[in-house]
């Protein structure tokens, strides 16, 4: 499982397509050295919603503290990720795979995931489907992942 | 070479009786391979007009009622009297 969990966390170079037209790459592996906070999300997920904001407070709380919250859109239309962002805004790192090619890397199970990667590039919580009551454990998860060291 | 030419058109014979009685078990197995659909796939079968129901509340009062009409069929709960109102 570890091991497992390793290779993941090398795979994460592969990097999310954007389905705009200069597309826009992020390599995972370009954090290394920060937490990071990779959630995937699509717009016709109620859950989804209902994360955002507990998202955009992790990145203003702990974003100088280094954590990235990097939310990857799954949709495959990109305009339906264009109207979920103009009701529910979006202050953290948005990219966009419409043909699903991480999460299957990730082995996503539900919407939204979020995973959480320490700081030395492995996977150390896969967090499946999103309540209110959720948001204590992943903050708890997070801020014990900052105060480790590089 | 006599026995060859008699052998043929049984040999034949049998294998279009195996492929009678097992060609629809291999065409079946096709379906098997069906990819389910991924989580994050399900964006259509999200939309509200591809539910089985049209108004969730509607189709859940109509199915209080039936239950309490039609309870000794069994396998929906328990049933209460006859006004449909419990």
């Amino acid at each position: 499982m570890k091991i497992r969990h390793i290779l993941r966390s090398v795979l994460v170079g592969l990097l999310l397509l954007s389905s705009a037209a200069h597309a826009q790459l992020v390599s995972v592996t370009s954090l290394k050295g920060q937490v990071v906070y990779l959630d995937f999300w699509a717009s016709w997920c109620t859950p989804c919603k209902v994360s955002f904001p507990f998202m955009n407070e992790l990145h203003e709380q702990l974003g100088n503290k280094g954590l990235v919250v990097l939310a990857v859109n799954l949709d495959e239309q990109r305009a339906a990720a264009d109207r979920f962002l103009a009701q529910t805004p979006a202050k953290f790192r948005i990219a966009y795979d419409p043909k699903g090619v991480t999460p299957e890397h990730y082995t996503v199970k539900a919407m939204p995931t979020a995973v959480l990667i320490d700081r030395k590039g492995q996977v150390r919580h896969v967090h499946a489907g999103f309540r209110e009551a959720d948001k204590k454990d992943l903050r708890a998860q997070v801020e014990a992942l900052l105060k480790e060291a590089p | 070479m006599k026995p060859s030419v008699a052998v043929r058109p049984r040999l034949l014979r049998t294998l279009f009786l195996g492929l009678l009685m097992f060609g629809p078990a291999f065409a079946l197995s096709g379906c098997v391979t069906l990819e389910p659909v991924k989580p994050w796939q399900k964006g259509n079968l999200a939309r509200s007009d591809m539910a089985f129901d049209a108004d969730a509340l509607e189709s859940k009062m109509a199915e209080h009622v039936y239950v309490s009409k039609e309870s000794h069929y069994g396998g929906n709960g328990v049933g209460g009297g006859g006004c449909g109102c419990n």
